[in-house]
């Protein structure tokens, strides 16, 4: 039986309690402690230097640049940011790992005690962090057959790993932090999360335990779940195994498991008992990570509205949850509809009552032609004031959406403004019932038959003059006042 | 060939580049002098590892041309000097005196080579040292033995001892050495030579093989006090490469030489005269110094370093966990020695790195490393490795007690003997004690200096170590300059014939006034 289906069951007794280790590649453009670039896709090896290769003699400086991005994203989610924190070295023995040893935080991380706002379908919910600090990633090993090799370009690129609290209940909420950390990194241009290369990936600590029960069960460690499909599946699967070993008397071993996507299923990788001992030590080699005032003033200033409290704006003023949802999935959209917002006034509209509109337009019709043509909405040719002055020319009565549409059209295609290309072709709608009224005079006339059916309850008949009317008038016809005086003119004299 | 005599090529460098600048002498002579004197005596010596010949050829021919064509040179213009093999330099194997680097050709240079480059020095060679610089007598070079050229039964001291040795003999104008636990002060003072080890973070490590990071300094190691001022304005100053270093201005040390010591309160911590546990013609050549002090103006007190005997089981703890660290990254994948594991069925990752390791380091270093992945073992870290950093803060803080009640310069003996024979010291912990006096200097980080003061009965030079404050190498120099004006060996110099044999060829009988020639 699948997953999905045994699960919600087992719920019902069991809850899973879940904590999440992201690491985030930060997106500077050199490595953590030397020039090197930090580019995807290059050949092997090729992005290195002495102190990458790990070489006698070389010394670590930490990279500026890279701690401002981690402060960032410290601020951005209530952490408390340390003055001074301090570097240490992780030990292990693997050929991916050039020094033997990997710079991290230990016990005096960048960020602790911070939150993150994690959107959870439409409902934002606070998820406590326990820590984000920094380090470097190591290389990366293939293996074929007897040979091995290592690529070592993404060796010392600085990362953040941010460790939640056990406090998600759910893959469902696993995955939902995942997608709001990564449209936070995003947002913040401090990473482009790719999780395809490698960019953002995820470790996750499960366990379960009966419902009412306040002690954490025995946990493990699921490694390699790298997209937001693995996180969900991995972790279900996860809880799943767990229930069923303890409802059958077995226990959970602290072990950590590797997850494999092709046979969705997970594989122990090593017990806790022949754990790595890491040996951590501070490293002499770097002095403590100072974060100063004019770093953080430079931090805060930089600093945009971030996508939880925008959402919350979005509901408030009348928008849909999806859509607001959809509306902060990235900022430059957002940022787009806020330049839309923003210039409503402008054109005459009030900006709350008129967001609504405006989210509509940009999601359903600018949203469907930058898809048809391959295009970012940063890549719109159609700017935010455009919109803004289209829904201005609807609300404001001059054009019928309708028309509108043929507008949006032509300016999304010739760049003119809206206004422009209503005024040059003459689409100012018709809404004076001294031009309509004698176009409908004459309908009915031409009509008869169609009018006796409309009166005989055929309510249908009332389009096919609205369409007589609009053809007439090349569209142009206020919808409205055209329904209107068509139904008093075709009510029995 | 050349026509430089054995005169010059036993002159201070300061001498050599003053002269090389006025067209005395020109740098290929002075490179081809030293390299015929390294081909007469080292082959018995054994103070080099690698002679880089050619390079230093072509190195000095380049500068005297540029000299022809009217450019003014750097203020080591022509130096031939010899590099310690801990010392990165670029083209010119570097093997910290190991088998695991056995080979190893840098693709860079330490920061102190390029700014010894760029004052006009030429690199002649590298110079033997104990493995990683883990040692006190250059027995633990994983290539040869060094022997000392005053008595060539007997050690040289170590780690820097190649350096110590060929400055001592003359196969180089000067050179550096790397000092860890006392590294550079200890084989000067067993060798005659003057020794500087700066304050930490006044010279870039940057290049320098990292035995225990908190702990190492780069310094100069040389046939004069002056010397060792010039070279360490050379190489000191803040580096972008090096964290760790200190951003503070780099003084013209050589200015402080002719101040004298009136004025200066000198401090003799009674910790370091153990009766019973000082060579006693060390302890009468440091009364001769005392003595002289006080005479040229100085005001010698009795003082107290009350944490020094914890000094020496600190130092076991943090540098082995340090070195333990350190050297994870010799792990057969990247470059270096790798072993060959041909014939074996089904070998591993982990067997290809147990069987470099296994092959690569010597017992010192194993030793070492297993001392220090014990000190940091879970669960063990705060009984071991903060013990003992906390035992570090305490003697720190010893020695600020001391310079805020106005000691200027801690004087001590540089060692508890003179140069020991050759295969003598038969436990790890005895070889340990050879560097009893040196390592709170730096486990403080503070500025340290070896400055000959005589030879004993047999004729083996005898040092007196000079410690200061933060940055306060130029007060160390100036004493520095004082002992070696009057109580230092003036042209007393090891005899050096061609012959390998090993007799003994310092004249024994000789009299602390007499010279050698």
């Amino acid at each position: 039986m699948s997953t999905d289906a045994v699960l919600p069951q087992l719920l019902e007794e069991w809850e899973p309690v879940i904590g999440l280790e992201i690491h985030v590649q930060l997106g500077s453009v050199s490595k953590a402690f030397s020039s090197s670039a930090t580019t995807f896709g290059e050949p092997p090896n090729s992005l290195t230097d002495p102190l990458v290769l790990g070489m006698p003699g070389t010394l670590p400086v930490y990279n500026q640049r890279a701690a401002e991005l981690a402060v960032a994203l410290g601020v951005a989610t209530s952490s408390k940011i340390r003055a001074r924190s301090r570097f240490a070295r992780k030990h292990y023995f693997y050929p991916d790992l050039p020094k033997g040893y990997q710079i991290t935080q230990s016990d005096e991380p960048l960020c602790e005690e911070g939150t993150l706002d994690v959107l959870m379908g439409t409902q934002r919910m606070a998820i406590r962090l326990q820590r984000i600090h920094l380090e470097e990633d190591a290389g990366k090993s293939s293996h074929h057959g007897t040979v091995s090799h290592v690529d070592l370009n993404r060796a010392g690129v600085p990362l953040v790993e941010v460790v939640t609290a056990p406090e998600l209940h759910s893959a469902e909420e696993a995955a939902e932090f995942m997608r709001s950390l990564h449209r936070l990194v995003r947002w913040l241009g401090i990473s482009d999360g790719d999780m395809e290369k490698g960019q953002m990936r995820c470790d996750a600590n499960v366990s379960v335990r009966r419902r009412g029960e306040d002690r954490l069960g025995t946990r493990t460690e699921l490694k390699n779940i790298n997209s937001f499909r693995f996180v969900q599946n991995a972790i279900d699967n996860e809880i799943v195994r767990q229930i069923r070993l303890l409802e059958t008397g077995e226990r959970v071993l602290r072990e950590t498991r590797l997850w494999d996507a092709t046979a969705n299923a997970s594989f122990p990788m090593r017990s806790k008992e022949e754990a790595n001992d890491y040996r951590y030590f501070p490293d002499p080699d770097l002095p403590p990570l100072l974060i100063d005032g004019p770093m953080m003033a430079r931090v805060m200033q930089t600093l945009p509205t971030l996508p939880g409290p925008r959402f919350e704006r979005y509901r408030e003023w009348g928008i849909t949850g999806d859509d607001a949802r959809t509306l902060i999935g990235e900022r430059a959209l957002s940022d787009y509809f806020e330049a839309a917002i923003a210039a409503l006034p402008s054109v005459g509209c009030n900006a709350v009552a008129h967001a609504k509109a405006v989210g509509n337009w940009l999601l359903t019709t600018l949203l469907g032609a930058l898809n048809r043509d391959g295009k970012s909405i940063a890549e719109s040719p159609f700017p935010a004031t455009a919109l803004a002055a289209i829904v201005g020319l609807i609300e404001g009565g001059t054009i019928s959406g309708k028309i509108a549409k043929d507008v949006f059209d032509e300016a999304y295609q010739t760049g003119a403004e809206p206004a422009a290309i209503v005024a040059a072709k003459g689409l100012v709608q018709i809404s004076n019932p001294a031009e309509l009224l004698p176009i409908i005079s004459r309908l009915l006339v031409e009509n008869p038959k169609q009018i006796e059916a409309y009166r005989n309850g055929n309510e249908k008949m009332l389009g096919y003059f609205v369409g007589k009317v609009m053809k007439a008038t090349d569209g142009k016809a206020n919808p409205q006042v055209l329904n209107d005086l068509l139904r008093k003119a075709l009510v029995p004299a | 060939m050349s026509g430089i005599d054995a005169a010059t090529l036993h002159s201070p460098a300061a001498v050599l580049a003053r002269r090389v600048r006025g067209g005395e002498i020109t740098a290929i002579d002075l490179v081809e002098g030293y390299l015929a004197r390294i081909a007469a005596y080292d082959a018995d010596l054994g103070a080099y590892l690698h002679v880089a010949a050619d390079a230093a050829r072509r190195s000095a021919e380049e500068l005297d041309q540029r000299r022809k064509a009217g450019f003014s040179l750097g203020p080591l213009a022509g130096v031939p000097l010899a590099l310690k093999d801990l010392v990165v330099t670029k083209g010119l194997v570097t093997t910290a005196g190991s088998k695991m680097l056995d080979g190893w050709v840098p693709p860079y240079d330490a920061t102190v080579v390029e700014k010894l480059r760029a004052a006009d020095a030429i690199v002649l060679g590298k110079t033997n040292c104990d493995e990683f610089g883990m040692g006190s007598s250059n027995e633990n070079s994983a290539y040869h033995v060094t022997r000392n050229p005053w008595d060539r039964t007997r050690v040289p001291g170590g780690s820097s001892g190649g350096s110590a040795a060929a400055v001592a003999a003359d196969l180089c104008a000067a050179s550096l050495g790397t000092d860890t636990g006392g590294s550079i002060r200890q084989p000067a003072a067993m060798c005659g030579a003057v020794g500087l080890k700066p304050t930490y973070g006044r010279v870039s490590r940057w290049g320098l093989i990292a035995y225990a990071s908190s702990l190492d300094a780069i310094g100069p190691m040389t046939k004069t006090v002056e010397d060792a001022a010039l070279m360490l304005e050379t190489i000191a100053g803040a580096d972008p490469r090096d964290a760790t270093t200190i951003d503070a201005p780099v003084p013209r040390y050589r200015d402080a030489l002719s101040l004298g010591v009136t004025g200066l309160t000198i401090g003799l911590p009674r910790e370091y005269f153990p009766p019973g546990g000082l060579d006693p013609e060390i302890r009468a050549a440091l009364d001769a110094v005392v003595a002289m002090l006080r005479d040229a103006g100085a005001d010698v007190v009795n003082m107290s370093l009350p944490h020094t005997a914890l000094a020496l089981p600190a130092y076991y703890v943090l540098a082995p966990a340090e070195a333990s660290s350190n050297l994870a990254r010799y792990d057969g994948v990247r470059y270096g020695r790798r072993a060959s594991l041909q014939g074996q069925n089904k070998a591993s990752l982990a067997d290809m790195l147990e069987q470099t390791r296994a092959e690569g380091f010597g017992p010192e270093v194993k030793r070492r490393i297993m001392l220090g992945t014990f000190a940091l073992r879970s669960g063990y870290y705060d009984a071991y490795y903060k013990k003992a950093q906390q035992v570090r803060t305490l003697i720190k803080q010893d020695f600020d007690q001391a310079f805020a009640n106005g000691i200027d310069v801690v004087l001590t003996p540089t060692t508890p003997t003179t140069a020991f024979e050759i295969g003598a010291t038969n436990s790890p912990m005895q070889m340990y004690l050879a560097d009893v006096f040196t390592l709170a200097c730096n486990l403080a980080g503070l500025p340290g200096l070896s400055v000959p003061c005589g030879l004993n009965s047999v004729g083996l030079p005898i040092g007196v170590q000079l410690m200061g404050c933060t940055l306060d190498e130029a007060t160390l120099l100036r004493v520095g300059a004082v002992i070696e004006r009057r109580s230092g060996l003036g042209d007393r110099k090891p005899a050096m014939t061609p012959e390998s044999d090993t007799q003994p060829e310092f004249a024994a009988a000789v009299p602390p006034t007499g010279g050698l020639a």
